[in-house]
Order: structure tokens, then sequence, then C-alpha cells
């Protein structure tokens, strides 16, 4: 594999012209996060200035009605996460140990069902999420933490990835003749040997499931929830500049959770299947 | 294999296997996917088709197919398709230049690491946080918007294509910023792999041959990468077509497809009618079939040159 840089007479670039080209990319795109940072800070009607004045009013008892909706927003949206991450470890964690195991032809479908949502519109998904709501809200009432399983089937690319290159990278198969040939059973071979070797995979694949949920607006405007995302909509109204405060809190948390995620891949990265990442791992193959 | 331990096995596989003797009964432990994925992914895209062409009363009716004659809903079409067009050429090249730029930097070397980090957080993480921060940016009383009339004497909202409808950002010639926002980093994602699939090999090759670095890209650069980066640019129009989440923020205005169908949905869904909304999701269907048919295409091609 083309791994060593240095070795790259054709394609890589120049040091300096690779330099100069990043840099100004990376500050046109801190640009806008940095307005936003700035905006956030200014006081009410100015163009410029700092001023904390913004953050004490989220603890102002008198203003408290106006971040309800938000405060609300969050705890759905946590629980929504919460329920989403069980939903794929449920539901598609063990259809894959299966499949890679015992049925690896049907390790294709499993691959091409989890990446359909890339080609179905969230939007046709979320209109036809309606009558199904209709009918599963009549049993549970409006609740908002049944959101989780129409946001799991949009997350199911991102979910599958990682734990996907994980499986590529251990070689499942001779794992389980070996606990299976030293007397381990069905249940303690998954249990204790395939699990463990999964680890990082499914790590990646739930926080990866929690910043879609975090970042989720589509399919709760269109079923008239409140969660993280739309809480912030309706805030942009009443008080912009908490909301851009919160905006870039839940970025900068996201941000913080990918290189955590990437970090680790780097590090622990096994040499055969090197081209594992966690982010590229989350978009359809490119193969 | 023991009656027992096939049953723990289908056990650990999220099904109770009923029947461990029968050889065919593991397939039991796909059930809870299959069931998930039937009730939530297939049956809501059916649901959204068949509302579409059926009448108020359920009968099956093609009439809805008049929505595509409506020419407010044309013209969100257009706008949409015209939009996610554009911002896919122009992401595309300019995401391909980072992307060769990238392979000065060390694949694991922190740069990477947070490049493919910060890709990932602008490509998922758009919507209603991309658009606070593009009306911070270059919304009326945005920080460019400012800086440009300070300095300039520029009026950013006098450049919109369209004076009557408001200020710049709001229109789609001002969403392809925001949008450029989010489908560059999806460019990097999709279009790194094989950028950094160029052997060394075929660099040598060229220079013992006596190429320079123009002959490189003319002869075999371009032509292996030109698949993949065909195949990225339709992924990112994909991705564009069907974004909601940022134009909902900036605007209420039914400028584009998916907001159109929102807003056709709040004045039916108190009948629970969901006809002409069903029958946009058909048009946005085929495109994105077409679309997807393309790409499925292009990675065939692809495909050659990887591994």
């Amino acid at each position: 594999m083309s791994r060593r840089g240095s070795a790259r007479v054709g394609a890589a670039p120049g040091r300096a012209t690779a330099t100069v080209v990043l840099v100004i990319a990376g500050l046109a795109f801190l640009y806008p996060l940095y307005a936003l940072a700035a905006f956030a800070f200014q006081p009410v009607g100015q163009h410029s200035g700092f001023t904390l004045q913004h953050l004490k009013a989220l603890t102002d008892p008198v203003r408290a009605y106006q971040y309800d909706q938000l405060w609300e927003g969050i705890q759905n949206s946590l629980v929504i996460a919460l329920v989403t991450v069980l939903l794929m470890l449920v539901f598609l964690l063990p259809a894959m140990i299966l499949a890679e195991l015992r049925y690896r032809r049907v390790r294709q479908a499993i691959e091409f069902v989890c990446l359909l949502p890339i080609s179905i519109p969230t939007v046709v998904l979320a209109v036809g999420f309606i009558p199904v709501y209709q009918v599963m809200w009549q049993a549970t009432g409006s609740v908002a933490w049944i959101l989780a399983f129409a946001i799991g089937i949009i997350s199911l690319p991102y979910a599958f990835r990682p734990i996907q290159s994980n499986m590529a990278g251990v070689d499942m198969v001779t794992l389980q003749e070996a606990a299976r040939s030293l007397g381990a059973g069905w249940f303690q071979t998954v249990w204790s040997v395939i699990l463990p070797n999964l680890r990082r995979g499914i790590l990646s694949s739930a926080l990866l499931t929690v910043s879609v949920v975090l970042g989720e607006y589509t399919i709760a405007s269109f079923l008239q929830q409140n969660t993280f995302q739309t809480g912030l909509a309706l805030l942009e109204h009443a008080d912009p500049y908490v909301a851009s405060t919160f905006a870039l809190a839940a970025l900068l948390f996201v941000f913080i959770i990918l290189v955590l995620i990437g970090a680790a891949g780097t590090i622990r990265r096994n040499r055969k299947v090197s081209t594992w990442s966690p982010s590229t791992a989350t978009l359809p193959p490119v193969r | 294999m023991s009656a027992a331990s096939a049953a723990v096995a289908g056990r650990s596989a999220g099904a109770g296997a009923r029947k461990p003797r029968r050889r065919g009964a593991g397939w039991l432990g796909f059930t809870p996917f299959a069931a998930y994925t039937l009730v939530f992914m297939a049956v809501p895209t059916v649901l959204a088709v068949w509302g579409g062409v059926t009448a108020e009363d359920g009968s099956f009716t093609l009439a809805n197919f008049s929505a595509f004659g409506d020419r407010s809903i044309l013209k969100a079409f257009e706008n949409s398709i015209v939009l996610s067009l554009a911002v896919a050429v122009a992401s595309a090249i300019l995401g391909a230049i980072l992307c060769v730029m990238l392979l000065a930097a060390k694949p694991n070397g922190i740069l990477r690491v947070v490049v493919d980090a910060a890709s990932s957080v602008l490509a998922q993480f758009g919507g209603v946080m991309l658009a606070f921060a593009f009306i911070a940016t270059m919304g009326s009383s945005g920080m460019f918007t400012l800086w440009l009339q300070s300095t300039f004497h520029v009026d950013l909202n006098s450049l919109a294509p369209d004076k009557t409808a408001g200020p710049l950002l709001y229109q789609p010639a001002g969403m392809f910023f925001p949008y450029l926002y989010f489908s560059i980093p999806l460019m990097i994602i999709a279009f790194m792999p094989a950028v950094e699939g160029l052997r060394p090999q075929w660099g040598e090759a060229v220079a013992t041959l006596g190429g320079g670095r123009f002959s490189y890209w003319r002869h075999v650069g371009a032509p292996v990468l030109a698949p993949s980066f065909f195949g990225a640019m339709i992924l990112i129009f994909a991705s564009a077509f069907s974004s909601f989440a940022t134009a909902a923020a900036l605007t209420n205005s039914g400028i584009l497809i998916p907001v159109v169908m929102q807003q056709d949905l709040s004045s039916e869904t108190a009948s629970g009618v969901t006809n002409i909304p069903g029958v946009l999701a058909i048009g946005m269907i085929v495109i994105m079939a077409i679309v997807m048919w393309a790409y499925s295409v292009l990675q065939r091609r692809a495909a050659r040159w990887q591994r």
C-alpha cells in the first residue's frame, strides 16, 4: 500500500503550495464559525463588542420560560440518542455478527439495506413516517423518544460503517473457530471473543449515531416533535444569541468526539487494513 | 452443532431460535433487523409513494400528478436541481484540490485526523446550526456583509439576482454558500480514499519515462481519478438535493422542493392526507434513482483502480 508520502513523485504537491492552499481553505471554513462565535457574545443590537450577558440570561428565572423548550428538546434528544444506540445494538449488531460468522452471503444484503437511507431523501421518509407514527402514537401518546425508531433508520449508514470496517480488520471466522475448538459455546464465543474484538467499531458506531441524532432536524420537524435542533430553530426568534451559543457548543462537542475517534483509530490501527478511519468509514463505499 | 449451542447462538443474535436442530433455524437471527428495516424504511417509503397515487378517499388516481403542472412547484424543482448541480460541480472541484493538497500531509498525522473529524462534523452536522453561522456571516447584518459595506461600500444583498425576494441568503443563489460549506467536506470524505489510492510507482513510472508533472496528471492521475471524481460529485448532488434543514432554517417560503413538501404537509396533516407531498416524493425518488444509478455505474469503473 502506498503509505509512504515521501515516495510520491507524481501526485503529491509541493509543501509550500499545499500549506498556502490548506491555510486559506482552513480560514475560509473557520470564518463563518468565527462570525457565529462573535455574534453569540455581542451586546444586543451592536455589531461588535463582547459580553457575557446572554449567558447570564440563561439562568435568569424571569426569562426561564424562553429556554424551556430548548432544555426539553435537549432532554428529548439525549433520550432519543440513547434509545437509538440501543436499537442499533439490538437490531443491527447481532445481524451483522450472524452474517459475518455463519451466513456470509447475507453481508452484502445488509450492507445494501444499511446504505439505502443515503439514497432515499430524508424528506421522503419523513412523509411516510407521518402515517406510521399516527398509528404508533395512538398506542403510546405523543412521546418523543419513539422518534428513535425513525432516526435509527437515517443513522444506519453511520452505525454500520465503523463496525463493518472493524470486522474487516479482524479475522472473525478464525477467532470463532479457535474459540469453538477450545470448547466455548456460541454465547461464550460471541460474548468473550467476538464482542471484545469489535469494541472499537461499536464505540465509534455509537458515537457517530449520537452525533446524527443530535444534528437531526428533518424528521423531528415533519413529525412536529421537540428536539435539540427544533428547539434551537425556535429559540432563534426569541434569543438568537443564546441559540448561537448552543449551536457552537454542539458543533464543538461533536468535533471533539470525532477527533477522539479519529485519534484512537490512527493509533491502534491495524497495519494490514490501514485505510480504516471512522470518518471515511461513514460514507458509501468508494471502492 | 449441539442443540444447546445453536439455541444460544440464536438468542445471542437477538431472536429466540425455537427449533435449533433444523439447519435453517439460524436464519431467524435476522428477523429483528429485517422487521425493523421493513417497518421503518420500506413501509414509510411505500406509504409516501402511495399517498402520491391515491385520492383523498383512498382510491387510486393519477390526478395528483397535475401538481407537476403547477408553476411554483416546477420552479421549486428547478431551483433545487440548479442549486444542487452548481453546488456539486463547485464543491467537487474545490474539494478535489484540497484532497490533492492533503497528500502533502502525513497520512496518520494530526492534520489528517483533524481534517477527517472536521469534515465529518461539517458534512453531516449542517442544518440549523449551519444556517445560524451563515446568518451571522452574510445575513443582513452579518460580519462579512458589514465588512463589505464598510470597506468597499458594496451591499451584498444588492447582488441578489432576484431583487424582490429579500436578502441574498434567503434565495437559492445565496444558499449556494452554506450548501458549499457542508458539501466540500463531503467531497473530501468521499474522494480522499481515491486520491490516496494513487500509487507512488505510477509517479515513478512517469518520471522514468521522462514525463513531468503535467503529463502525470494528463495521462495517469486524471483518467484514474475521473470515475471517483464524478461519482463523488453525484453523491454531493444527491445530498444537496435532499437536504432540508439548512434551507428550512433559512427561509420558510417554498423555494426548494423539500421545503414545499413540508408546507404542503402542514396544510394537509390535519386530515392525515399526504397526496401532494406524496407525489412530490415520487418526483424526488425518480431523480434520486437516476442519480444513484449513475453513481453505481461510475463506482464500478472506479473500483478497477483501487485495491
